[in-house]
């Protein structure tokens, strides 16, 4: 490591003798704190930590290769697994992408149904951050208590997408279908409790001695070089820089809702940690005045590039009395071809950017006329986020980089994609 | 002779039993306490409410390979286990279970060794685990458990000093070293309620007891998130059981010890001799110390499953900045207290 190697020259006045002894740590690919399979190369002066180099790629799967060898709608199910503790936020920013190519408007509900969809995702995330950052403190129990919430949201997404976690549920112009009646009552019913439960996770932790004694000062990045890091999302919140795509570049219905963006002021893991406990409150009320609020109406654009005809249009064969359909129409046939098929979408480019759970996602798509993508890049914010690893975790202790490594709150499906 | 020779044969084999017994269901019980502050069940496959779990994981662990790491120093690397089992063994017999029974015109008191040093002794043996954690972490060629052992003597160290001053405290107020003889001495007030000095020395002790076995919060050595299981990580199969066994059976005696030391043994204020009967009342009087015990073990379980972890060096900071010179103070008071015959 070329990095650590440089490290090592670093000289030490407050010991005597000399520091020729470091010891290098190799945490991961298989530790229980790096949240997957990210290794770090922590360069260790006793347990103080002098180098922390992170170590990529032990996920990569090529998933923007993919995307340029894949119609556009075939790719929907590829983005469930970058980020895949809030996939519906994912499927949904790469279908708004491919819509604003396309130049597709969707119906309002299916708008307010995406907000949805969106804020449940970003809470389920923001509670596996919760629970696990709590574990890896070493509060085992508030872990526990994230994820008694965090299965209620996927009971819901079971009961509208028919999965638990790799939902697949966005489509181009649309969503795959309609929400149940018993699936907003179950919304519903959580958006009613949900506060509630934040506050017993606050209980716990908030005003915690030990809590604070891990997290306060630790891990500081001042808004200036959060910035410059490119850290987007609650990471960059807590650090007191109050941006917030949903606010100040709205998509999907954003503009119709009332909410606040909480920011930090220090930028260390305290921070970071209410802003999440924070925008869990906030995404609660986006919940609650969607659920107020939801328009009716289709939840389908109507472009016969991406959307399917409905069922009754496709001329189909005669029933067994020789009657054809009585609605059934040619075109509508060569249509529904031509969405399985996949469409073409007049060369060009666009880059759709949406506030995901870990902060700015982006999808850069390059067409050139076919039915697929030229290029295909995804701006992850997991990936720019652990910029921030190896200056936060300088010159603190090693129990220090796993806070750190919790408040960062990244997912290796996206950081490697 | 030959009576108290059969008395202390079976004692011994009461008092090991005794603590197996405790260790092997106080991991049942943490994880069935576990299971009730977390929502779920906790183990319940295994025989009624999960009750042959214990037996369970022990047989598993039985036939589980045991593994030599690379480059490990085999000799120090199975002495490590036995040592701190051993140690914590070896602490359980200064425990005073109960009164003295009379059998065959011989006073048996309730404890295997009723040493004039039983204090002393204590602290003696129940500082040897530390070579064990240490030892096995040393020896198993492997940086994280190197980590898990370097931090464990410093925690120990830093945590002993307090612990012994909160001992010798109790002892100014009792005039005994003698564990029996300390809970005796207690039979008209109990040591936690001499305020404050009794008290203060009682919370320093229960906090002090936590760093001394290993337990959250201050479960450094261990501590999973960062070095993956501390010293034991590179151990398997009955070595680890042993380590395991070790912890529990410390975290007995620790919580003998509170009672023993500040909540006076087998007393309750005259209570454990309602009976006319001598050999129930020894047993009344035993049963109390377990369940003063007990309320122990469950607090060291219920903060185990309630509070984060602190980082090694606010640890040290606490052990030295804040306990061991509240500590001095209250050996102070407390002398003071007893030479002017306050206490």
């Amino acid at each position: 490591m070329a990095g650590a190697a440089e490290m090592r020259k670093v000289e030490f006045t407050w010991m005597p003798g000399g520091h020729e002894e470091m010891m290098t740590l190799n945490v991961g690919p298989q530790h229980p704190a790096t949240h997957g399979v990210l290794r770090i190369v922590v360069t260790l002066d006793g347990e103080v930590i002098v180098g922390a180099e992170p170590v990529v790629g032990y996920l990569h799967r090529g998933k923007e290769k993919m995307g340029e060898a894949l119609t556009y709608h075939q790719f929907i199910v590829h983005c469930d697994r970058l980020d895949y503790l809030s996939s519906n936020l994912n499927d949904i920013a790469y279908c708004e992408a491919v819509e604003k190519l396309a130049g597709i408007e969707v119906p309002p509900r299916c708008k307010y149904l995406r907000v949805i969809l969106n804020e449940l995702s970003r809470i389920a995330s923001h509670l596996v951050y919760v629970g696990t950052g709590a574990l890896d403190i070493g509060a085992a129990t508030v872990f526990f208590h994230a994820w008694r919430e965090r299965e209620k949201i996927y009971d819901i997404f079971d009961l509208i997408t028919g999965h638990r976690m790799n939902y697949g549920f966005a489509r181009i112009g649309g969503l795959q279908a309609d929400f149940s009646g018993e699936a907003l009552a179950a919304v519903r019913a959580f958006t009613e409790e949900f506060d509630e439960r934040v506050d017993g996770y606050e209980y716990l932790l908030t005003r915690n001695r030990i809590w604070w004694e891990r997290n306060k000062d630790i891990g500081v990045i001042d808004a200036p070089t959060a910035v410059n890091l490119g850290l987007s999302g609650p990471n960059l919140r807590g650090s007191g820089v109050a941006r917030d795509l949903r606010v100040h570049e709205p998509y999907a219905a954003y503009e119709d809702f009332d909410f606040e963006i909480p920011v930090g002021t220090v930028g260390d893991c305290f921070d970071r940690y209410m802003v999440r406990i924070q925008e869990m409150r906030q995404s609660n009320r986006i919940l609650e005045q969607a659920l107020d609020k939801l328009p009716g109406g289709e939840i389908f654009a109507e472009d016969r590039r991406f959307v399917l005809p409905p069922k009754e249009r496709l001329l189909t064969s005669h029933d067994h009395q020789g009657v054809y359909p009585e609605k059934a129409v040619m075109e509508e046939l060569i249509a529904q071809f031509k969405v399985i098929t996949g469409a073409g979408i007049e060369p060009g480019e666009v880059y759709h950017a949406v506030e995901a759970s870990k902060g700015e996602l982006g999808f850069y798509i390059v067409s050139d006329g076919s039915n697929r993508a030229k290029r295909m890049r995804i701006r992850s914010p997991s990936f720019v986020n652990l910029q921030a690893l190896a200056p936060m975790a300088k010159g603190r202790l090693l129990s220090d980089l796993i806070a750190v490594i919790a408040s960062l709150d990244f997912v290796l499906g996206e950081v490697d994609r | 002779m030959t009576v108290l020779v059969v008395a202390a044969l079976l004692k011994v084999a009461l008092f090991i039993g005794l603590a197996f017994g405790v260790a092997a269901y106080a991991t049942l019980a943490e994880r069935k306490i576990a299971g009730w502050i977390q929502n779920r069940y906790g183990p319940n496959r295994v025989g009624p409410w999960g009750l042959l779990q214990p037996m369970a994981d022990g047989i598993k662990l039985f036939f589980k390979e045991e593994l030599l790491p690379t480059g490990a120093n085999p000799f120090l690397f199975k002495l490590a286990p036995a040592l701190v089992t051993g140690s914590a063994l070896l602490a359980v017999a200064v425990i005073p279970l109960g009164d003295a029974l009379t059998v065959a015109g011989k006073k048996i008191p309730l404890v295997v060794a009723d040493m004039p040093v039983g204090i002393l002794y204590l602290m003696a043996v129940s500082s040897l685990g530390v070579y064990g954690i240490l030892l096995g972490g040393w020896s198993s060629n492997n940086k994280y458990s190197l980590l898990g052992g370097l931090r464990s003597a410093a925690q120990v160290v830093s945590y002993e000093l307090t612990m012994v001053l909160a001992m010798a405290t109790v002892l100014l107020f009792s005039g005994t070293m003698s564990t029996r003889g300390i809970a005796l001495a207690q039979e008209g007030l109990w040591n936690v309620f001499r305020f404050p000095v009794g008290t203060v020395a009682f919370f320093l002790f229960w906090i002090a007891s936590f760093a001394e076995t290993n337990r959250l919060p201050f479960d450094l050595v261990e501590c999973e998130p960062e070095l993956v299981g501390g010293y034991h990580t590179e151990y398997s199969s009955m070595r680890f059981a042993l380590f395991f066994l070790g912890e529990y059976v410390a975290m007995f005696v620790q919580a003998s010890m509170l009672t023993t030391l500040f909540l006076g043994g087998h007393t309750l204020f005259g209570l454990e001799r309602i009976f006319g009967n001598p050999v129930l009342n020894v047993l009344l009087g035993a049963a109390i110390f377990l369940a003063k015990t007990f309320f122990f073990l469950f607090v060291f379980i219920w903060v185990r499953w309630t509070l984060p972890r602190v980082r090694w060096d606010q640890l040290m900071a606490l052990g030295w900045k804040v306990l061991l010179p509240l500590a001095m103070v209250t050996i102070l008071a407390g002398g003071g207290g007893v030479i002017w015959g306050i206490y």
